[in-house]
């Protein structure tokens, strides 16, 4: 089934246009992964997956975004959708609160307010995001003691714990260690079981590694759209080929 | 970044350039050999074969470190696997050129006239084949690496003559059955050869195509 549908989609900044006729369908339960250099666009697209392009001033978006059949510029509650569609950013950004606030912020604000339940969403979402081994006995210390690695789990699992149903990661691995890394990627790949997953990645092996299908971006378009290993064994554009073969340019 | 990692393939190229050099060789020294009835070419297919096997060495970890090094995707992954896989076919045939060798010193120790039959034509076209096969693959050139795997039948057509024109010359004379049986390997070996050509020919359009025998891989 198709999570999203995207429809002849554009977007200006004012006089650039960043997006051009991007037109796109995101299964449910994959993961996509988006590539292509700085300024191709990648970034914008995942912003306006979940609205976050709305407060921009003089952004002009056109055409239809569909999440579930359902137009989420003009059909949805803009605070409903960002809780369907969660986000992870290249900097681990807990709040400054302990782990179990953290966690607990985003049921808190829809309304949950029972202690037993909110321990139980706390336990549940740290353990989908793989690190309540270790966080469980520190729960009340702040979570930006954490290393970069551990703090990016945490912030997986504040997406994790409003129950979304799609999860947009923007370079969510650029700023940790390889260790971490692996740890985001495997924890990545168990989330597809329930969630849609779409990652913004400049790192070429990480798209091939843990994506089913990957977009090429460049200058706001979609040069090509594909299943991974085709995007990465026999690219049909030779802009994608030369771009992923480190000729681009 | 992408300038060392052209040179290295570059390199690669050049090193099976001259391993498919060294292949060729070592089958016109056996065909060579067989007619002359040289029995000391033994001595220099061991040579070749030893040499082939030292360039397959080389190619491998070349390979295996651009695999490590430079992560390669799309032609760069689809030349590397390739070069992996040709060379191996590669090897196979050096190893085919040594077993007519030694076939062949027997051959000449028989010390008679025997005729050769089909044998010297077959000889011909595989090194044509296997020439042709290295030279798709250098030169990227879909349509040569095509006609290779199609003149494979010629060879199966040669070697097919020649088995039966050795079982009527076994029925009519069975005293030089042991050296129709000889031959018989050679003519074999010569095929085998054929189909190793074949083969090189299948990967070089997986390198350009991303198919091999009309089947996606990835």
């Amino acid at each position: 089934m198709e999570k999203f549908e995207i429809r002849n989609l554009n977007l200006h900044y004012g006089a650039f246009h960043a997006l051009k006729d991007v037109n796109m369908k995101i299964k449910e339960r994959t993961i996509t992964a988006f590539i292509g250099p700085s300024g191709c666009g990648k970034s914008t697209f995942l912003k306006t997956l979940n609205r976050m392009n709305d407060l921009i001033p003089e952004c002009k978006i056109e055409g239809d975004i569909l999440l579930d059949g359902q137009d989420i510029y003009r059909n949805f509650d803009v605070n409903d959708l960002r809780r369907d569609v969660g986000m992870v950013f290249q900097k681990p950004n807990p709040f400054p609160m302990s782990i179990y606030d953290n966690i607990a912020y985003g049921p808190r604000t829809h309304g949950i307010k029972n202690r037993s339940k909110l321990d139980e969403i706390v336990e549940q979402s740290l353990r989908e995001a793989a690190i309540w081994d270790e966080v469980k006995d520190r729960l009340k210390k702040s979570a930006l003691a954490l290393s970069g690695g551990q703090q990016q789990r945490i912030c997986i699992a504040r997406a994790l714990a409003v129950k979304p149903s799609v999860l947009l990661m923007d370079e969510p691995t650029s700023a940790l260690d390889p260790i971490s890394t692996t740890k985001v990627e495997d924890l990545v790949a168990r989330l597809k079981e329930h969630y849609t997953i779409v990652i913004v990645t400049h790192n070429m092996q990480q798209a091939a590694r843990v994506s089913d299908k990957t977009a090429f971006f460049l200058l706001g378009e979609v040069v090509e759209y594909g299943s991974t290993e085709e995007i990465f064994s026999m690219p049909k554009d030779k802009r994608t080929e030369d771009y992923i073969t480190g000729r681009f340019g | 970044m992408r300038e060392s990692f052209d040179k290295q393939l570059s390199a690669l190229s050049s090193e099976l350039i001259e391993m498919g050099g060294r292949v060729e060789a070592a089958i016109v020294n056996a065909v060579k050999s067989l007619e002359m009835r040289d029995k000391d070419c033994i001595l220099r297919a061991r040579e070749y074969d030893r040499e082939i096997d030292e360039m397959e060495r080389s190619i491998e970890r070349r390979c295996l470190k651009l695999l490590l090094r430079q992560q390669p995707v799309a032609s760069d992954l689809r030349l590397i696997s390739t070069a992996l896989k040709i060379i191996t076919d590669m090897e196979r045939i050096g190893d085919q050129a040594e077993d007519i060798s030694e076939l062949t010193k027997r051959i000449a120790e028989y010390g008679s006239e025997v005729q050769l039959f089909n044998i010297p034509k077959m000889a011909e076209c595989v090194i044509k084949m296997v020439g042709d096969a290295i030279d798709s693959f250098v030169r990227r050139d879909l349509e040569l690496a095509q006609q290779v795997i199609a003149y494979d039948d010629v060879i199966d057509k040669l070697f097919n003559e020649t088995k039966e024109e050795l079982i009527g010359l076994i029925a009519k004379n069975s005293s030089y059955g042991e050296q129709f049986i000889d031959l018989l390997l050679i003519a074999k070996y010569f095929e085998r050869i054929g189909d190793h050509a074949e083969n090189i020919g299948e990967w070089v359009i997986f390198s350009i195509t991303g198919e091999h025998k009309n089947d996606r891989i990835l």
